[in-house]
């Protein structure tokens, strides 16, 4: 197995660059349908990334929830905003002078942690390819269910994994409530 | 197979060259598999309708009408619609069959001990549902970028019905992945191993019922009559491919017959014991790996066969549903979605998970006690879990 090319560090820099290049297509296009498509495939490409990395259970998250609920941000993009048949948007320089001085400032402290933490730097070649294939699927499940397989004393994150249900249940019932209230009126005034 | 190969040749040509078998079976399963339901859909629509339907090209049944089909649609020409969104009218088809064969990646064909499977997931349940939801996207764009309001109004209705059956799809996948255990495709397969009465579909009322909410909710998902709202052409010409033509249009059913496919297989592997016959045949004729390797590819063959079999079976009902069923308005497809298909899919995943409290192992089905087992194959508390970096765990077989 040993090669002068380490295959995985190649597709990681594909779909590295993949996502990182459709980012700033969304940045730099102006049509809003034309946005979501290349945030979809840059939400994707990372969650190419996540299945590369053996994390199956995140990457299938990442295709269900991310690139999912862009399609609802779509929806809801040319629902409201087709006035014209294809919306463009225009940004301002001082707009885009802002954003530009934040989105600098978050990937520096973004780069920044990511290279002073000892544990993300990395094990080299022969350690990483020593290390045995997990499962992620069960592990997770069974922290959630306050049983982490890999905590010393077994703890888990039963209350939290709880009380984020909860908070999401009652998301659910207040939109539906709200849906609701708003159809009974419009209905009583027309 | 790509560690097989890796033995004769390099890795990186083992890696493509597996990769290679595995995208021209399964671009050949979608192709050939729309070539014969379309011509399958003319067949039941005409018997339906109590005439012949296709019975002169090709000699016997009409068996080449689709081929025929498909040389009039390359002969069409591609048009494209004045003020169109030339970039996403040209993609979205495309899209739209990327989803449908990505969810066959992970879709296992027969057995565990080698089994047939392009990609085998500890997630596959969850990876294709979340797959077959971004099929939607392609239609999106293009009912969006065809400048067209026929076209617009068959996207919006796609993109609600498809939004909101995920919810119920979802419950109902849920049912048997709590029975088995795990979300590993080949591993619920292979827990209906035996007769026809250990299917999940057979294991207790609740299963028996989520099976044909799944399968309404499937119906719906894959946008097949009488949910095909998005199509209706008497309100909306052709509603998303009102303006498309040729290969393009051809895409988008070649993505939707892959798509009816792969959620009849996946409903086969979730409730219809999968790859394993009614009978156990391959049992009997000592089919396994255990006797002899070659013996075990045949019994993996026949589970391929079977597996195959009921999933035409599947489409072949979706056909017949069709062409019996008259198509549903938008607000009684949202009605039989969020006032039937949840509550009763909900109902039914208590229900199913009482009876698996009540009678862990069910009435007939031995359940295999896997989730004991890898619990117990764990390492007995670390002190600390080692850190992984995306190589490591790419070396580790995640491609």
């Amino acid at each position: 197995m040993a090669e002068a090319i380490y295959w995985p560090t190649v597709f990681f820099w594909l779909f590295a660059v993949i996502a990182c290049a459709f980012a700033v297509a969304v940045v730099l296009c102006a049509n809003i349908v034309r946005m979501a498509f290349y945030l979809v495939l840059s939400l994707a490409a990372t969650a190419a990334l996540f299945f590369l990395a053996g994390a199956d259970f995140v990457g299938a998250m990442q295709l269900l929830i991310y690139v999912g609920g862009t399609l609802v941000l779509l929806i809801f993009g040319v629902m409201l905003t087709s006035q014209d048949r294809f919306v463009s948007m225009k940004t301002s320089r001082e707009e885009m002078s802002i954003a530009i001085l934040v989105g600098a400032c978050l990937l520096a402290v973004l780069v920044w942690a990511a290279v002073s933490v000892p544990d993300w730097n990395g094990l080299g070649r022969a350690a990483a390819e020593a290390l045995p294939l997990e499962p992620t699927a069960a592990p997770i499940g069974m922290g959630l269910l306050g049983a982490r397989v890999d905590a010393p004393d077994r703890s888990g994150y039963l209350l939290i994994f709880e009380i984020i249900s909860v908070h999401l249940l009652v998301v659910l019932l207040g939109a539906a409530y709200l849906a609701r209230a708003q159809q009974k009126r419009s209905s009583a005034v027309g | 197979m790509a560690e097989f190969l890796t033995q004769y040749i390099p890795a990186w040509l083992a890696y493509s060259a597996a990769a290679l078998v595995h995208i021209v079976l399964l671009i050949n399963l979608i192709a050939v598999g729309a070539l014969f339901f379309i011509w399958l859909e003319r067949k039941v629509a005409g018997r339906i309708q109590d005439r012949l339907g296709p019975t002169r090209v090709g000699g016997k049944f009409g068996w080449l009408q689709t081929l025929a089909d498909g040389l009039k649609l390359i002969t069409k020409e591609d048009l494209m619609p004045e003020g169109a969104d030339e970039f996403l009218f040209k993609i979205a088809p495309y899209v739209s069959f990327c989803a449908s064969f990505a969810a066959l990646m992970a879709l296992p064909f027969s057995d565990s001990d080698m089994p047939f499977v392009a990609q085998h997931l500890n997630v596959g349940v969850f990876f294709i549902i979340a797959v077959l939801g971004l099929e939607v996207f392609g239609v999106i764009l293009a009912g969006y970028s065809s400048a067209s309001k026929w076209s617009l109004f068959g996207a919006m209705r796609e993109a609600a019905q498809v939004v909101s059956y995920e919810v119920p799809l979802g419950m109902c996948a849920v049912v048997p992945v709590l029975i088995a255990g795990s979300m590993d495709l080949v591993y619920i397969g292979d827990c209906q191993a035996g007769p026809v009465w250990n299917w999940f579909i057979f294991h207790d009322p609740f299963t028996f019922l989520v099976f044909w909410v799944y399968f309404t909710c499937a119906t719906a998902s894959v946008n097949r009559a009488p949910f095909d709202l998005a199509e209706a052409e008497s309100e909306l010409v052709a509603g998303f491919h009102t303006e498309y033509s040729g290969l393009r249009w051809s895409f988008f059913f070649m993505a939707e017959y892959g798509s009816m496919l792969a959620v009849s297989l996946l409903a086969s592997i979730l409730f219809l014991g999968g790859w394993h016959g009614p009978i156990p045949v391959a049992n009997w004729l000592g089919l396994t790996f255990d006797n002899r390797p070659l013996l075990g590819y045949l019994g993996n063959v026949l589970g391929c066969v079977n597996i195959l079999a009921k999933g035409v079976i599947g489409v072949t009902v979706m056909m017949w549903v069709r062409w019996t069923l008259p198509r549903l308005r938008i607000d009684q497809v949202i009605t039989t979605c969020l006032k039937y298909c949840v509550p009763i899919a909900a109902v039914c995943f208590l229900g199913a998970t009482w009876w698996q409290f009540m009678w862990p192992n069910g009435l007939l089905l031995e359940t295999p006690v896997a989730v004991y087992e890898l619990r117990e194959n764990w390492p007995e508390a670390p002190a600390a879990n080692p850190p992984a970096t995306v190589a490591a765990n790419l070396q580790r077989g995640a491609i």
